[in-house]
């Protein structure tokens, strides 16, 4: 480009001979090259602006447009990623502590009918009852034909069914895919499992939740599918729970009792082994709760956690112990035992009348209610409520079932000193066999307290001492002796040297008024081997009565007992319990004299 | 020379869009590979639970009880005793004689000489 001087010379020459300012022309000139500088500056920047502005309403029709795609589009999974493939059940499974299947998830289809598309809803209506005959024809009928868009008509059916439906030919019903919960093992442990049921339904998935039993307590956990790959591994062991059953279930019909239950419970862990509790159900098709009569009766009680009752003289070991404990008796103390025991207008009597005085021992191998009583009240009313609280006798038992938290022990509202006697041998405080458990796994655990848990492999802490470890091994040798030659007898299992309490108690009517003459609840509440406890079992019969005599007996030394010497003898095998020979008594020196 | 380039340069770029076509063909086929082998292990899980679930109820005690009855007469099946536990010092020894004696020894030196 040429540029154009500013003082062009011909221009100033010709200026200056007309006279004229040469200097003007060069301001004009000056004065026209800003111009055009300023119009190409400007010219610069609007092309500027322009793109700059071409590009922001691209960019936001770009983002604009993919927020409408990703808004509109169906979602869909990323196909190279492989998380999903860890997701493998909407459920976990349940084991035993061996890892056998106890709740596992199984896939089934739904059953739902879509009446607008029924091309013969009179033919549809009766093939389907004969498929499933519990269904009514007339109502069927009556909803196919109606105004109705949409029914359920199974929630779940076996594969033969849906292909027995399939062969209906009805386009206007349809199947939806369900996961079912499903306990291969049937009634087994029916009461810890508790139940499933579904929760929100739709057509191609429902919810399954927990009902009850351990499937209510750990819902979130057995629902998280972070964790839907790692099974719930719980402390049964499923060989031990069926034979403890099937036992029970003999025992409990031969003793012509009405419920039963039984815990099996490891001393150093208190992990539950085996807990049943008759009349069980079936988890699968799990009965609706009776609304009318006793729900104590209804197979859905678990009476093992649910159940509190009076469990008799089982609780005198606990009072002993703490006397012991405290240093206010040793096993040789002479107590006096002359009956009846009279307080106020209430009397305190045995079964039998065992004499004047006994040795503390001897109290516990003959159970004296009136020899316990006295024993309570030189430990008086406060001291006992702390043991039995250290002991965990007042507060629902700690396992993992959802029933565990409505389980409170009943408790005298005034702990007076009638009440501290009567509870010396139990009677006035409700717990459940549950809590016997546990007590006398705490004994047997060397007097360190034993937390019962239904899982398996969790270490906990070892508990507070709760008496010394002296004064258990003592009990421990009490309990021995009832077997050998108090009231369980029947309890000897060769190579077991099982220890243990007979409690027989009186059930208390229920509108109040007294106990029943001839309705009793025999437990037998028992350790082994006793010298080295390795197991706890509490055995309870609800109204049991042997007939084998000239009259009945209800005694738990006659019921309760042989029921449990027989679950150990079938049950400490499966255990890998060796038969052992107890540790005779240290030969000491007799003193005798002449 | 210029023409040269251009022809190159033409034909560079055929050859990267080929190849980035491939790669991308090639990606799709391992994706749908991938989701192929996908529904595989979860269909083979599916198989697998049930099959668990059928392992599980076919060894429900109280069917292995009844078949155990069932077949006592040929198995002879009862419940574990507590007599049944054994030792290990009761088992005896079996008796020298029992040792047959060696009749065709191998020479150990034989044997490692050998190549």
């Amino acid at each position: 480009m040429i540029r154009t001087p500013l003082r062009p010379l011909a221009r100033i020459l010709e200026a200056r001979s007309n006279g004229e300012n040469p200097d003007a022309i060069e301001r004009e000139n000056i004065r026209i090259r800003h111009e055009q500088m300023r119009d190409r500056a400007r010219k610069r920047a609007e092309g500027r602006l322009f793109v700059l502005g071409i590009m922001f309403t691209l960019s936001f029709v770009l983002i604009g447009g993919r927020m409408g795609v990703l808004a509109n589009s169906e979602p869909t999974e990323p196909r190279s990623s492989v998380a999903g493939a860890q997701i493998v059940a909407q459920r976990a499974d349940i084991v035993d502590r061996q890892g056998r299947i106890l709740a596992t998830n199984f896939e089934t289809h739904s059953l739902y009918a879509q009446p607008e598309q029924l091309v013969d809803p009179e033919r549809a209506a009766d093939e389907l009852v004969r498929i499933f005959p519990d269904l009514d024809r007339a109502r069927l009928v009556k909803d196919f034909t109606g105004k109705r868009k949409f029914l359920w008509i199974k929630r779940k059916i076996s594969p033969e069914q849906k292909q027995a439906v399939h062969d209906i030919g009805e386009p206007g019903l349809l199947f939806g895919p369900r996961e079912m919960r499903l306990y291969p093992n049937g009634r087994l442990a029916s009461h810890v499992l508790g139940g499933a049921s579904f929760g929100r339904e739709g057509v191609h998935a429902a919810e399954v939740i927990g009902v009850a039993g351990i499937e209510k307590e750990f819902d979130a956990r057995l629902r998280d599918p972070a964790q839907s790959h790692e099974p719930l591994r719980l402390s049964l062991d499923l060989s031990v729970q069926a034979a403890i059953e099937r036992v029970l279930y003999g025992g409990m019909k031969l003793m012509n009792a009405k419920g039963a239950t039984a815990i099996l419970m490891e001393v150093k862990t208190g992990e539950i082994v085996a807990v049943a509790s008759l009349p069980d159900f079936d988890p699968n098709d799990r009965p609706r709760p009776p609304t009318e009569g006793d729900p104590t009766d209804s197979p859905l009680f678990n009476r093992a956690v649910q159940g509190v009752y009076e469990l008799g003289s089982t609780l005198k070991i606990f009072t002993v112990a703490q006397a012991l404990d405290m240093g206010l008796v040793n096993p040789t103390t002479i107590i006096d035992t002359k009956g009846p025991l009279r307080w106020g207008k209430h009397r305190i009597s045995d079964f039998r009348n065992y004499g004047n005085e006994m040795s503390v021992t001897k109290v516990i191998v003959k159970s004296s209610n009136i020899g316990t009583a006295r024993i309570a009240q030189m430990i008086g009313g406060e001291r006992q409520k702390a043991f039995l609280e250290d002991l965990g006798f007042l507060d629902p038992p700690p396992v993992e079932i959802v029933e565990a938290d409505g389980a409170q022990p009943l408790l005298p509202r005034n702990w007076s000193e009638l009440s501290t006697m009567t509870i010396s041998y139990g009677h006035g405080i409700s717990t459940s066999p549950m809590h016997l458990a546990a007590g006398y796994a705490t004994l047997a655990n060397g007097g360190r307290k034993v937390t019962p848990t239904l899982l398996h492999g969790t270490t906990t802490a070892p508990g507070p001492q709760v008496i010394s470890e002296q004064t258990a091994r003592v009990s421990m040798d009490m309990l021995r002796k009832v077997v050998t030659e108090g009231t369980a007898s029947f309890g000897e299992v060769p190579g077991y040297a099982v220890g243990g309490k007979t409690g027989t108690a009186d059930k208390p009517k229920a509108r109040g008024g007294g106990y029943y003459e001839d309705k009793v609840l025999a437990t037998f509440a028992s350790v082994f081997p006793a010298h080295d406890p390795e197991y706890v079992l509490v055995v309870t019969l609800d109204e049991p009565v042997e007939t084998s005599g000239d009259e009945p007996r209800r005694t738990a030394g006659w019921t309760a007992v042989p029921v449990a010497a027989e679950i150990i003898r079938r049950v400490a095998p499966l255990l890998g319990l060796r038969p052992q020979i107890e540790p005779g008594e240290l030969a000491g020196i007799t003193l005798t004299s002449n | 020379m210029r023409s040269l380039y251009f022809i190159l340069t033409a034909l560079s770029v055929i050859g990267l869009a080929f190849w980035a076509y491939h790669e991308n063909y090639e990606t799709q086929e391992a994706l749908s590979e991938a989701e192929d082998l996908q529904t595989q292990i979860s269909d083979a899980r599916q198989r697998l639970r049930v099959l668990n679930a059928e392992w599980a109820y076919l060894n429900r005690p109280d069917r292995l009880r009844e078949l155990a009855d069932i077949n006592f007469d040929r198995l002879g099946l009862l419940p574990l005793q507590p007599n049944q536990f054994g030792r290990i010092d009761q088992v005896a020894f079996p008796p020298e004689d029992t040792l047959l004696p060696i009749l065709d020894p191998i020479e150990v030196s034989e044997t490692e000489a050998r190549p």
